[in-house]
């Protein structure tokens, strides 16, 4: 690039654009060093604060994650699928690590749900109903905040500060607070979830909306319909599509969400996980981490064909909606 | 103008294009199909979590006091009924500090003769000693109490343990545990004869030996208390004045501004002031209760309250070592967890963009290479980010060095997915100009690849670096530390919810930052577009 094999013979304007292009390339240079010096010194700092602070220091604990992971290992490697299905083990002792039998939720007399199914239904469960409750609440709300329906200011301006605060609002906050009114269970994990959906649906919802054709907006308006009939008959036929598209993408992070909730106290397979490994049991929480595995790809991979069939590859543009 | 159709012109019209009206009809009925399915399922998902039974048996009440220990707090004054007299106590920490005298509180005190036994074991000290108002053994007096929890505002932060020094603000004298007097059999003392407790307006609850009297609004209940028995109002209870049963406790409610629990051995009462008690200074502060001119003052000029020790230093210390507040561990646990989504985040960045050319398959033409590297991806985002945090919890200890591990495993993963779809989506034109000149394979790379995809690369990461910011507070309440651990903490005593707001605070004052440094570093990168990728 700028090695160049001949001598250049340049007229005085192309020496003044040479020394100009010389000048930004030093500079951008600069910037660029300047840059990675930063992040090397951040990231140097980081790492030693992040040492310093922890529990135990990463190479003295680096024994005892190796050791951790060989503890991983179940006893033999039909154990995982016992833990999975409920299934009586050869090892159990009493205890509950090898008690798989306890854990199944009978439907009748014979047919029974293995624990961890059950526990994931419950999972599965709670992000699809907080994402139902979020798609409709942020359905009401985006349209309130869309500049192109909404010509209040003051309305905009409260609905959308209103949706900024429901999605970066610490969840584990709103899930602590109700977990302390409804004690442990589902229901505190639902309503932490969906505040945060509502949130971050209504966020893009509303830039669906302000980028929708108002042209059959014009036509219901010239027709006389009312500000809902115009939002319902122009505006939902166009955007809805793109809506689901991104409920299906929510409906995704939802299921990691309710899990990680579920670690705190908001039940499902999240809590029992989280017991699982600490107590060292070691087939039980590779059946969770499996069925959790699989459950997760399952999932995404439906919402993925879901998501092209409604609006084609436009669906996976890079958007998490945080 | 309007135009009418008969029904034989419509029955028409339907007839001659079937094929539009059937299409509506069928969407309809799908339509309705799906919502009927929707308010099906929610029926059973009300069945499923018992959400109904769940909602009923939750503890409401304490919703409110909850939510409200977000922005104010209380102030505890029990008066409990004495033989002949009253005394009013306060917990042993209250925000008003050791010797709580709110000008809320009145109290009409009269000197009394009481008869006292002598103590076990008690140490002989000075006879005026004891006439100036020390103690019995039985300490249960107002004065008693006051004493016992020594004030140590005034005698700077040198007053030791053992010895509590006399208030400057209060009348009441105090007693050193250590040397109680042997007392004589009677004496003379200051009791208090009457209290009365202002709860903000016209509310007020007036306490005598033997009767309550609780004013709202205008409304005056009269309560006759016989001692250790019963508690009986005058005529009919108001709305706000709940009792299970006659006799037994009853409780007045003045909204926000607090409660009274009449019960026939004391009066409990709550005062709610709005605010965070004691943000900066704790009560054991030597700046503690001053106004805030006064602290300045004391901090730039002031004559240094403890040797050796600057009055600035001093004012720091004591705020980042703020018992109820504890703002140094705060921030400690808030920069940990904005050190693991950052470290987290770049340890990702850097191992995955390496590994996003081999995976890439206009990159690299290697059809095994490609999948491995993308069913790896895959595997390492799908194992969530709570598996990884338990994991490495497990493994490291609670710690940032977990949060670290966690973030980095779940985003080497999302970023190796999103970098080589970027790079598999990239022009061709400049790198077959690039290899057109003949330059090397990591040359073409460097000047046919590298500008284009690079600031996709890093506008991703800053986009994760900001969504990391929240994850990592999440996963910190499983066990990875940081604020989220601290706050989980918070949470679960059930009794700092002023806490809880100020990390709250404190997590939206950073996501909000570091939501605009990372739109505007995006914004410079790739010029105007802030979704683009």
């Amino acid at each position: 690039m700028t090695a160049t094999t001949h001598p250049p013979v340049l007229s005085e304007a192309g020496r003044t654009t040479e020394r100009h292009w010389r000048e930004l390339a030093a500079r951008r240079r600069l910037y660029t060093i300047g840059g990675i010096a930063f992040l090397v010194v951040a990231m140097a700092g980081s790492l030693w604060f992040a040492n310093e602070s922890n529990a135990g220091k990463f190479f003295d604990r680096l024994p005892y994650f190796f050791d951790f992971v060989g503890q991983m290992v179940p006893r033999d490697g039909l154990e995982v699928w016992r833990a999975l299905f409920d299934l009586p083990s050869p090892y159990d002792d009493g205890s509950l690590k090898y008690n798989y039998v306890e854990g199944r939720v009978y439907v009748s007399e014979t047919l029974y749900v293995p624990e961890y199914f059950y526990k994931m239904a419950e999972t599965i469960n709670i992000a699809v109903v907080s994402t139902l409750i979020g798609f409709a609440l942020g359905f009401v709300l985006c349209f309130l905040a869309a500049a192109n329906l909404t010509t209040r200011r003051w309305l905009r301006f409260f609905v959308r500060r209103f949706m900024e605060v429901l999605r970066a609002f610490p969840e584990i906050v709103i899930a602590g607070f109700f977990l302390a009114i409804l004690s442990l269970g589902a229901v505190p994990a639902i309503i932490a979830v969906s505040i945060h959906t509502v949130g971050a649906l209504g966020k893009l919802f509303f830039e669906v909306v302000e980028n929708a054709d108002m042209g059959p907006e014009e036509g219901l308006r010239a027709a006389g319909a009312s500000w809902v009939e115009r939002v319902w008959f122009g505006i939902v036929p166009q955007v809805l599509p793109n809506f689901l598209s991104y409920t299906l993408l929510r409906l995704e992070i939802n299921v990691r969400a309710s899990t990680i909730i579920g670690a705190v106290g908001g039940g499902g397979i999240g809590e029992a996980l989280r017991l699982s490994i600490s107590q060292t049991h070691e087939a039980k929480t590779l059946a969770m981490i499996l069925l959790l595995f699989c459950t997760i790809v399952a999932v995404d991979q439906l919402s993925a064909s879901l998501r092209r069939k409604l609006v084609g590859d436009q669906a996976f543009e890079f958007a998490r909606g945080g | 103008m309007p135009t009418t159709l008969d029904p034989a012109a419509l029955d028409d019209l339907a007839a001659r294009h079937e094929a539009v009206f059937r299409a509506a009809a069928v969407r309809r009925r799908t339509g309705l199909l799906i919502a009927a399915a929707t308010a099906g399922y929610l029926v059973f998902a009300w069945w499923f979590f018992s959400i109904g039974a769940v909602l009923s048996n939750g503890n409401w009440g304490i919703a409110g006091p909850y939510l409200a220990d977000w922005i104010s707090y209380e102030v505890r004054p029990d008066v409990e009924f004495e033989d002949g007299h009253l005394a009013v106590t306060y917990p042993r920490f209250s925000p008003l500090g050791p010797a709580p005298d709110p000008d809320w509180v009145e109290t009409e005190t009269a000197l009394v003769e009481i008869p006292v036994a002598p103590a076990e074991g008690a140490v002989e000290v000075s006879p005026d000693a004891a006439e100036d108002g020390f103690l019995g053994p039985d300490g249960r007096a107002g004065a008693a109490q006051q004493g016992f929890l020594g004030p140590v505002e005034g005698g700077g932060s040198d007053a030791g343990e053992g010895f509590l020094g006399p208030d400057e603000g209060t009348t009441a004298p105090a007693a050193p545990q250590a040397e109680r007097p042997a007392a004589p059999r009677s004496r003379e003392r200051e009791v208090v004869m009457r209290a009365t407790v202002h709860l903000g307006g016209a509310a007020r609850v007036a306490v005598e030996p033997g009767l309550v009297r609780v004013t709202r609004g205008g409304e005056t209940v009269v309560f006759d208390i016989v001692r250790d028995e019963s508690v009986t109002a005058r005529g009919p209870l108001p709305a706000w004045i709940e009792q299970a049963a006659p006799g037994r406790k009853a409780v007045a409610r003045f909204g926000f501004a607090g409660r009274a629990e009449i019960e026939d051995d004391e009066v409990k009462l709550r005062r709610r002031f709005l605010g965070w008690e004691n943000f900066f200074f704790d009560t054991t502060s030597p700046f503690w209760g001053r106004p805030a001119g006064e602290v300045a003052r004391l901090v730039l000029f002031g004559e240094p309250l403890e040797a050796g020790m600057s009055n600035a230093a001093l004012a720091w210390q004591d705020f980042v070592t703020n018992a109820e507040w504890q703002h140094g561990d705060v921030w400690l646990k808030l920069l940990q967890t904005i050190v693991m989504a950052f470290a987290g985040t770049v340890l990702a960045t850097l191992l995955a963009f390496p590994l996003s050319f081999l995976a890439a398959r206009n990159v690299t033409p290697n059809r095994l290479v490609n999948q491995v590297l993308k069913r790896f991806f895959d595997f390492l985002r799908s194992v969530d980010m709570l598996i990884w945090a338990l994991f490495f919890t497990r493994a490291f200890g609670p710690g940032p060095l977990a949060g670290i591990s966690a973030i980095f495993f779940t985003d080497t993963g999302t970023f190796g997915k999103l970098y080589s779809e970027a790079l598999e989506n990239v022009d061709d034109r400049q790198r077959e100009g690039i290899r057109s000149v003949g330059a090397a394979p990591v040359l073409v790379q460097r000047f046919g690849v590298m500008p284009q995809v690079l600031p996709v690369f890093v506008s991703q990461s800053l986009y994760f670096w900001e969504s990391n910011t929240r994850s990592a507070t999440i996963i910190g309440a499983v066990g990875a530390g940081g604020i989220g651990l601290k706050l989980w903490e918070a949470m679960r005593t059930n009794a700092d919810w002023e806490n809880v707001a100020y990390m709250v605070l404190l997590i939206l004052a950073v996501v909000f930052l570091f939501d605009n440094i990372s739109n505007m570093l995006r914004r410079r990168l790739i010029g105007g577009t802030p979704s683009a990728a």
